[in-house]
Parts: C-alpha cells; sequence; structure tokens
C-alpha cells in the first residue's frame, strides 16, 4: 500500500520546523548588527551584513586554539573509550563467570551515581596527585564513558557466535590478535553509536574541564565560552557573534553524519 | 578466555583502573567525608550525621530540591507530549520527514551551555522587543521573576529534548508492524481508536526509556540553569545539582556540600530504579 500524502500534515511539519529553528534566525541575524542595532531590533534581518563582531569574537575566543583544544581532548578521549571498552566488554562476555557478571553489573550500575556525587573528591584526589590537567581530564572521561559503552558492547558481543573466535584460535591466532582482527572489525556498527554518544557528550562537557582545566590556552570552547559570555553580557552583538562561531563546528558534523548521529543516538537509548 | 588467564586481567585492567580511580573511590571517600568536617585538605574530625541533619533545615537546600522536583514533573509531561507528537508526526504521510527529524533533532547536539546562552538573548531581548510591539506587558523582564526563570528553563530544555525524545519514539513506532495499522484501518477503527488500542500498547516499551531519560535529565540539569538564569533572581531558580556546586566551591563547605552530593545520588538512584521497576511491570500486564 502507497502511502498517502497528507497536506495538512505536511504544512503543519514545516511550520513547527521553522518554529524550532527561530532560536538559531534570531541567534545568526543578530550577530551581524551593532549594538545600537540590536537594542532598536531584534527581529528583522540586518542593515549590513558587517562580520566586525565576528573578527573581534574570533580573536577573543582564541577560536583556532580553542577549536584545536576541543578536538584534542574529544578525539583522545573518544578513541581510548571505545579500544578500551570493547576490549573489556570482550573479556567480560568471553569468559562467562560470576566474577564477571559481578564486573559487569558494577560497570552499569555506575551509571546511576550523578557527576555531582564524585565531583569533590575527585577533584581533590587529582589535585593531590597534580592530575589536574589535560591527561587527568581525559583518564576522567575514560572513567565516566566506559560504562554506558562497555554495556553497548556487551549486548552486541553477546550476539557473535563463539564459533568464531574457536576457528581462528584453531588457525593460530592469539586472544589480542582474535580480539582485532576477527572480532573488532564486526563490532563496527556499535563502535559508531560508541562513537557518536561520546563526541556529543564530551564536546559540550563544560562541568568537568571547568574544574579540571586551570591552565590559560588550553580551554576548550565551551569553557572558553563561559568566560567570554561573562566578559561580554552587555555587549549582546558580540555574544551572538561568539555563541555562532562556537556553533559552527557542530553543525558541520551534524551535516556530514547526520544519519549515523541519529541512529547512534536511538539505539543508544535504546537498547 | 577465563578469568583466570593473564589476557583477561589485561583487556579490563584499563577501565577498571579508571572506574575505580573516577566513580569508585570518589564515591566511597565522598560518603565518608559527608559523616567528617573535611574540608579538602584535611579530614577534619567524625561528625556522625551533623551535616546530614543540618542539610534537612537548610532553606536553600529544601527550595532547591523543591524547585529541581517542581521543574522535572513539568518538564518530563511535556518533553514527552511534544516528542511523541513530532514522532507521530514525522512518522505520518509527509514527505519531508528526513528533514523534519533532522531540524527537530539538532538542538541536541549543541551543548546545554551554548543553548542556555542563546535563550537568554530571547527572553531577555527578543520577548521585550515582541511585548513593545504587540504591547503585552507580561513579555518583558523574563527570567528576572522566578515564574519566569521557570518558565524560561522549562521552554529550553522542552525545545531541546523533545526531538530527543521523539528520535527514541520513532524507533518504536517504526519497528510496529504494518499490516497491523492497516487492517484497523480497513476495519474502519478511528484515529483516537488506532492510537489508543494499537500504537499506545506497542510503544508503552519507549514510556519507560524516554521517561526514565527526561526525568533524571531534568533532575541532573546544571549547564542550563547555569547559563539561562544562574540561578537568580536570589537563588531562587537554583536547582540542586548548581546548589551543591555553590556550596562546594563558592563557599568552601567541602563535607556539607558532600552530604547533599550524596542525598542527591540516593534521589536519583532511587528515581531510575523505581521507575524501571514500574514500566517493567506494566509492560507485562498490556
Amino acid at each position: 500500500m502507497k502511502k498517502k500524502w497528507d497536506i495538512k500534515l505536511e504544512v503543519l511539519g514545516g511550520l513547527l520546523a521553522l518554529l524550532w529553528l527561530v532560536p538559531f534566525y534570531l541567534m545568526f541575524v543578530n550577530s551581524f548588527k551593532s549594538k545600537k542595532e540590536i537594542f532598536m531590533d531584534t527581529i528583522s534581518l540586518p542593515e549590513a551584513w558587517s562580520f566586525d563582531n565576528y573578527i573581534t569574537a574570533f580573536e577573543e575566543l582564541d577560536f583556532m586554539r580553542t577549536l584545536f583544544n576541543s578536538l584534542l581532548i574529544t578525539v583522545i578521549s573518544v578513541v581510548l573509550i571505545i579500544f578500551f571498552s570493547a576490549m573489556a566488554a570482550y573479556a567480560l562476555s568471553r569468559a562467562k563467570s560470576r566474577l564477571s557478571t559481578v564486573l559487569f553489573f558494577t560497570f552499569v550500575a555506575a551509571m546511576l551515581i550523578p557527576f555531582q556525587s564524585v565531583m569533590i573528591p575527585l577533584v581533590t584526589v587529582f589535585g593531590q596527585f597534580e592530575m589536574l590537567n589535560r591527561g587527568g581530564l581525559i583518564f576522567m572521561y575514560l572513567g565516566f564513558g566506559a560504562s554506558l559503552s562497555i554495556f553497548l558492547y556487551h549486548g552486541a558481543l553477546n550476539n557473535i557466535p563463539r564459533s568464531l573466535d574457536e576457528a581462528a584460535t584453531i588457525d593460530g591466532a592469539n586472544r589480542w590478535q582474535v580480539f582485532w582482527h576477527i572480532i573488532f572489525p564486526v563490532l563496527k556498527p556499535i563502535t559508531v553509536t560508541v562513537a557518536i554518544l561520546n563526541i556529543i557528550w564530551i564536546w559540550n562537557d563544560y562541568l568537568l574541564p571547568s574544574l579540571v582545566i586551570n591552565t590559560p590556552g588550553s580551554e576548550t570552547i565551551p569553557l572558553k565560552m563561559f568566560f567570554f559570555f561573562g566578559e561580554y553580557t552587555k555587549q549582546w552583538h558580540l555574544a551572538l557573534a561568539g555563541l555562532t562561531l562556537a556553533i559552527v563546528p557542530v553543525i558541520i558534523f551534524y551535516f556530514f553524519a547526520q544519519r549515523e548521529i541519529i541512529k547512534g543516538v536511538s539505539d543508544g537509548a535504546v537498547k | 578466555m577465563r578469568t583466570k588467564d593473564l589476557s583477561y586481567w589485561l583487556f579490563l585492567a584499563p577501565v577498571l583502573l579508571a572506574l575505580t580511580l573516577v566513580v569508585i573511590v570518589p564515591m566511597l571517600l565522598g560518603v565518608y567525608y559527608s559523616f567528617t568536617t573535611w574540608n579538602g585538605i584535611n579530614t577534619g574530625e567524625f561528625v556522625g550525621f551533623q551535616n546530614y541533619i543540618n542539610l534537612f533545615k537548610d532553606e536553600r537546600f529544601l527550595d532547591s530540591l523543591w524547585f529541581t522536583t517542581k521543574f522535572s514533573i513539568v518538564s518530563v509531561i511535556l518533553i514527552n507530549i511534544i516528542g511523541l507528537s513530532l514522532a507521530l508526526l514525522v512518522t505520518g504521510r509527509v514527505r519531508s520527514s528526513k528533514l523534519l527529524r533532522t531540524t527537530f533533532f539538532m538542538p541536541n547536539l549543541i551543548g546545554g551551555l551554548i543553548l542556555g546562552f542563546i535563550w537568554q538573548f530571547i527572553f531577555i531581548k527578543v520577548f521585550a522587543s515582541i511585548g513593545e510591539i504587540i504591547g503585552m506587558e507580561s513579555l518583558q523582564g523574563w527570567l528576572s521573576t522566578t515564574d519566569t526563570g521557570f518558565w524560561g528553563l522549562v521552554i529550553l530544555m522542552s525545545w531541546q529534548m523533545a526531538g530527543y525524545i521523539m528520535v527514541i519514539y520513532i524507533a518504536y513506532l517504526e519497528g510496529m508492524p504494518k499490516e497491523l495499522l492497516e487492517a484497523s484501518e480497513i476495519d474502519g477503527a478511528s484515529t483516537f481508536q488506532r492510537f489508543r488500542y494499537i500504537i499506545f500498547p506497542l510503544v508503552a516499551p519507549a514510556f519507560t526509556v524516554s521517561m526514565f531519560l527526561t526525568l533524571s535529565n531534568s533532575f541532573k540539569l546544571y549547564d542550563q540553569n547555569l547559563s539561562l538564569t544562574g540561578g537568580g533572581p536570589y537563588n531562587s531558580t537554583e536547582m540542586v545539582a548548581m546548589e551543591i556546586f555553590k556550596t562546594a566551591f563558592t563557599q568552601n563547605d567541602f563535607a556539607y556540600a558532600q552530604a547533599k552530593a550524596v542525598i542527591f545520588f540516593v534521589i536519583v538512584a532511587i528515581i531510575a530504579l523505581v521507575q524501571v521497576y514500574l514500566n517493567k511491570r506494566k509492560e507485562v500486564e498490556m
């Protein structure tokens, strides 16, 4: 049966989508206006599309450097989470025992702990060991990100028959080789999901970097944005240009990977 | 692979180390510190339940707990209604389904901090200028009162999370057997009947996931709270996560803040467990 087209629904959907985009429209058009123009009118298009606000915001945010910091921390953290969580989930799914069950349950239970409940001792302990830096931050992301990732990998691994491992072992491969050459490639769909969920979370995280990173020049985008906004509260034209800049990388990522992103988020939540 | 093998432990070592040092040790230390006068450097002395007794008399903490509860209840309801409606819309007879999904989901990719700043501009500047044009006094001074701060947060969160929840409902709606719907249509079931007797029971498991996600996300909200209202005016829109943060890092009352953090954990854990339990039972009945 072919779907009939419902034009009323189509129009309703279109209007709602426009409504959803209004905040971005307002941010965008006002980011080109002067301070005086914003004061007069926040709705219409700017009189002239001037990039002055962007030049100032770009410099004040030290944008290229801040972008690089965010990329560096996100990429390293996500790669480590993928490798180590997949390995751990593999061990837990292949060695069925009471110990494995207890460890798996511990990882899952850790997801119940809200960040604020461990935040204060975490910062003081890592502070005592001089680990409040980017290395420490990445290690913390591994600790916080591992649970959900192991959970997702574990579910996928249980659907991969053990005969696959056994065949490779008979051919003389060791555990390490079996995992990396046979199992890990098969896990690719779930790896994409794990990567996307962790990228979204780590890229946008503000609170943890704000507690851990305290050297000027190593701030991530959300962290720098917070300071920037604090300085320009009364100067919306600059603040909005900065916000638009901060969003651009995300929009580019979304443009190229929207199918994978929506699928990843859906799989991650439903499983 | 067996648990006695060296490879078992080597495969587990990195995540076990990270989880232990980042989550388990701080959690256990935190529970211990909450019974002391810890100040971040010295453990201080053991004071039993004193911190816990104090926090139940602490109006600022209780206010934040109440504000968070109200906010969570309203958000959960609105986000789920909007999210389910959007899901029904984009899985309906529309041609722009892909484009609509992409649009509704977009806010979720952007951090809460940045979204909060954008909406701060909208509530403060844009609302005021619209109010001036159409002569509506109630659009002036948003975020400067407790009520407008509350609704500001609700609007921001509904706009952001509805698309996320939509994606979850879509997953269940599209997994639904098409023949069932077609058969009911042929049999003359109305739109409402189809929703009540076919769609609703089949997407019931989606409620477990969605309600759990929205409730715990709303209850733990921090970034949006910080960037939209900052807890103001006069701390009246301060949610629990922010209250704990300020007790620890503004007032430097570490042990006391940690006691609040433990209570926070207990509440979040109870919500999660109760919800999973209730929804599992309901699913079986249906």
